[in-house]
C-alpha cells in the first residue's frame, strides 16, 4: 500500500459549527452520567445548552442571506456520506430550540428539585440533553435516515422525561406510556416512507432524493412514501385527529419539561414536515398540493375550532394550555396549506412566536406548582395577586397567545390572514378570526381565576424564585419585543419561506 | 443455597470465559470478517446474563457493579463522540478518521473504526446488561425453594 500525502487544509471553529451544534450536547449526555455528581449535572447541561443557543446564533447569521452551509460528516462527501446542512429554516429553528433550551435549564433548577426525586436529578439532566441533541440533529442533519435517528434519540428521551411526572402524579406514567406507544407509530410510518423512497430512488440523502424526484417523475412508491411520511411526521407535529398523545403528556409532565416539549418538539417535527414536503418533494408535487386542500384545510380548521374550544371547558390550566396548543398548531399547518410565501413565513414565525408564548405560559404554572399543589384552577385561586411578577407574565404572555396587537402573536395571525387574503380565501381570514375569539375566552379564564377570585385561606404561596422570574419575564419580554420589532423573527422567516418555496437547492458540489 | 442445578452451574463456568473469549474476537476481527461492535457488545453482555440467570443476580452484580454498568454505558458513547472530537481538533471533519494517519489515510481510517467499534460495543454490553438488571431486579413473586 503506497503511502499517498493528500493535501488537507486544516478545518477551523467556524467550518466545524453545523455539527458542533449536536455534538456538544450530544457530549454533555455522557459526561453528565460518567461523572455522575448530582451538583454538576445542571452546570453541564447549561453550558452545553448555551454554548448550542451561541452556534445556532452564529449559523443563522451566515445563512440569513438565503445560501446554506453543508457540512459532511467523516469527510465522506454525499449522498455517500451524512450531510449537515444549513439553511435559513433549519437555522431559524435551531436557534428556538437552542434558545429555549437554554432559558429553560435555570428555570428547570428549582421546578426540578420541587418535582423530581433527588436520585432522578443526575440521569434528569442526561436525558434532558439527549432529547435536546435529537431536537437539534433532526433539523441540522440533511440526510433522511439521519432524521430518524435522531428523531427516535429525541423521542425515547422524552418519554423517560414525560414519566418523570410519576412523583407528582402517577397518571405521568400512562402519558408517557400513551406517547410511547402513539410516538413509536409515528416514528414506525415516517421510517416506512422511508424506506420507500430509498426503494424508488437508491438515495437517502435529502438533495439527492429531491434531484432524483424531479428527474424521474413520481410514481406510486414515491406518493405512498409522501403518505406514510406526512402521517407518521403527522403523529409527531399532532396535526388535529392525530394529538390524542399530546394532552396528557403535556398535562403530566415535570413542569420543566412541559415547558421545553411545549415550545420545541411539535416544532422541530413541523420543521421536519416542511423539509420533505417543500425540499425533498418539491412545492409543485401534484399529489401534494391535493393533500394541502383536501386535507391539510379541513384538519387544521378542525384543529383551531375545536381543540380551541375543548379548551375551553377544561379544568386543568395544563391540560388548557395542551389544547391550546393542539389549535396552534392548526394555524401553522393552515399557513402550509396556503402554498404561498406569506403563508409558510406565517407559519415559520408562528412556530417560533407560539413556542415564546407557550414556553412562557407553561412556566407561570411551573412557578405557581411549586405552591399550589396542583394545576387545576380551583388550586391557583387568587394566585396572581400573591404572585404579582408571575401572573403579569403570565397575563402578558396570554395575551400574545390570543394574538392581541403589540404581541409577537398578533404578527403571525396578521401575517397568516394576509396570506388568506393573498390566495383570496376570505372565509378562512374571518375563520383566523373567529377561533382567535376563542382563545380570548380560555385566556380570560385564567385571568378571571389568577386575579378575580380569593386566594385559597391555606395557601402559603408568594413570589416565585428568581432563578424561574428571571427566564419567565425574558420570554414574555419577548412575546411583546417580537411584536415591535419583526426584523428578527418575521425577517428570517420570510428568507427561509422563500428558500423553502424555491424547492431543493440541489446537491452540493 | 444454590444446591441444585450442578450440571447448569458447572457448564456455565466453563462457557462465561468462552463467551467473552468469542465476544473479543467478534469486536475486534469485525472489520475481517462479519461483526462488530453491536454484536460484541450482545455476546460480552451474554456472558454476564448467563452467570446472573444460574448464579442469581446477587453473585452477577458482585462481578459487574450496577454503578459500573451505568458508566460504561456512558464510557462508550464518549469514546465514539471522543474520536469525532479529536479528528475535529485535529483540523479535519467531525469522525474524518484520516486524521489519525494524514500520510496513511487507509491506517487512519483503521484505527478510527476501531476505536469507534469499542465504544459501540462497550456501551452496547452495558445497556444489554443493565436491561437485564434492571428486569431481574424486581422482586420475584415466588421463591426458589416454594417451586
Amino acid at each position: 500500500m503506497a503511502a499517498e500525502e493528500t493535501h488537507h487544509v486544516a478545518k477551523t471553529f467556524m467550518d466545524h459549527l453545523p455539527v458542533l451544534q449536536v455534538v456538544i450536547p450530544l457530549f454533555a449526555a455522557p459526561i453528565i452520567i460518567f461523572i455522575g455528581k448530582r451538583s454538576l449535572a445542571w452546570p453541564i447541561a447549561f453550558a452545553a445548552s448555551a454554548a448550542a443557543f451561541v452556534i445556532s446564533c452564529l449559523l443563522l447569521m451566515q445563512v440569513l442571506d438565503g445560501g446554506f452551509i453543508s457540512y459532511h460528516v467523516g469527510g465522506w462527501a454525499p449522498p455517500l456520506g451524512i450531510e449537515y446542512r444549513i439553511d435559513a429554516a433549519s437555522a431559524l429553528v435551531l436557534a428556538l430550540i437552542s434558545g429555549i433550551g437554554t432559558i429553560v435549564l435555570p428555570f428547570a433548577y428549582e421546578s426540578v428539585k420541587a418535582e423530581i426525586p433527588k436520585k432522578n436529578h443526575t440521569l434528569f439532566y442526561a436525558c434532558f440533553m439527549l432529547c435536546f441533541t435529537g431536537l437539534l440533529g433532526m433539523v441540522a442533519t440533511g440526510d433522511a435516515f439521519n432524521v430518524f435517528v435522531f428523531l427516535e434519540i429525541s423521542s425515547l428521551s422524552t418519554y423517560v422525561l414525560v414519566a418523570q411526572g410519576a412523583e407528582h402524579n402517577k397518571r405521568a406514567l400512562t402519558a408517557a406510556y400513551d406517547y410511547l406507544i402513539m410516538g413509536t407509530i409515528g416514528a414506525t410510518f415516517f421510517i416506512i416512507g422511508l424506506a420507500m423512497l430509498y426503494m424508488a430512488t437508491g438515495t437517502l440523502n435529502m438533495a439527492d432524493l429531491a434531484d432524483r424526484i424531479a428527474e424521474e417523475g413520481t410514481n406510486r412508491t414515491i406518493r405512498a412514501a409522501f403518505a406514510f411520511i406526512v402521517v407518521g411526521m403527522g403523529l409527531k407535529v399532532a396535526i388535529y385527529p392525530l394529538h390524542h398523545w399530546l394532552p396528557n403528556a403535556y398535562t403530566f409532565a415535570p413542569s420543566a419539561v412541559s415547558v421545553f416539549l411545549a415550545a420545541t418538539a411539535t416544532k422541530a417535527a413541523i420543521y421536519v414536515l416542511l423539509r420533505f414536503m417543500f425540499s425533498v418533494f418539491n412545492p409543485g408535487f401534484v399529489f401534494e398540493e391535493w393533500t394541502l386542500y383536501i386535507v391539510f384545510i379541513p384538519f387544521s380548521l378542525l384543529a383551531m375550532f375545536a381543540a380551541s374550544f375543548v379548551a375551553v371547558f377544561q379544568t386543568n390550566i395544563k391540560r388548557m394550555l395542551a389544547y391550546s396548543s393542539i389549535a396552534q398548531i392548526g394555524y401553522m399547518l393552515l399557513g402550509i396549506a396556503m402554498l404561498n410565501a406569506t403563508g409558510l413565513s406565517a407559519t415559520l414565525v408562528h412556530l417560533v412566536n407560539h413556542g415564546i408564548t407557550k414556553a412562557a405560559l407553561f412556566m407561570g404554572v411551573g412557578a405557581m406548582l411549586l405552591y399550589s399543589g396542583g394545576a387545576f384552577y380551583n388550586n391557583l385561586n387568587g394566585l396572581g395577586r400573591k404572585m404579582p411578577l408571575t401572573g403579569a407574565a403570565m397575563i402578558a404572555s396570554g395575551l400574545s397567545l390570543i394574538g392581541v396587537p403589540g404581541t409577537a402573536g398578533f404578527i403571525s395571525k396578521w401575517v397568516l390572514v394576509q396570506a388568506a387574503f393573498e390566495n383570496g380565501w376570505w372565509i378562512i381570514a374571518i375563520a383566523i378570526m373567529l377561533s382567535s375569539l376563542l382563545a380570548v375566552i380560555y385566556v380570560w379564564r385564567i385571568f378571571e381565576v389568577l386575579y378575580l377570585t380569593e386566594p385559597n385561606p391555606d395557601s402559603t404561596a408568594k413570589e416565585a424564585p428568581i432563578t424561574m422570574l428571571i427566564p419567565m419575564w425574558i420570554l414574555a419580554g419577548a412575546c411583546i419585543w417580537f411584536g415591535f420589532d419583526t426584523e428578527l423573527t418575521l425577517g428570517s422567516a420570510q428568507v427561509a419561506a422563500e428558500g423553502l418555496l424555491a424547492g431543493s437547492a440541489g446537491m452540493a458540489h | 443455597m444454590h444446591h441444585h442445578h450442578l450440571i447448569l452451574r458447572v457448564v456455565t463456568k466453563m462457557l462465561v470465559g468462552a463467551i467473552m473469549l468469542f465476544a473479543f474476537y467478534v469486536q475486534f476481527h469485525g472489520d475481517f470478517s462479519p461483526g462488530g461492535g453491536f454484536q460484541a457488545g450482545v455476546i460480552m453482555a451474554v456472558a454476564f446474563i448467563l452467570y446472573g440467570i444460574v448464579f442469581g443476580l446477587d453473585k452477577a452484580e458482585q462481578v459487574f457493579p450496577p454503578w459500573l454498568v451505568h458508566k460504561l454505558v456512558a464510557l462508550g458513547v464518549l469514546l465514539y463522540a471522543g474520536v469525532g472530537v479529536v479528528s475535529m481538533l485535529l483540523g479535519y471533519n467531525y469522525l474524518d478518521y484520516d486524521a489519525f494517519s494524514p500520510h496513511h489515510p487507509s491506517h487512519g481510517q483503521h484505527w478510527g473504526i476501531l476505536l469507534v467499534e469499542l465504544g459501540v460495543g462497550i456501551t452496547v454490553t452495558g445497556v444489554m446488561v443493565a436491561i437485564y438488571y434492571a428486569f431481574a431486579g424486581r422482586p420475584p413473586p415466588m421463591k426458589d425453594e416454594d417451586w
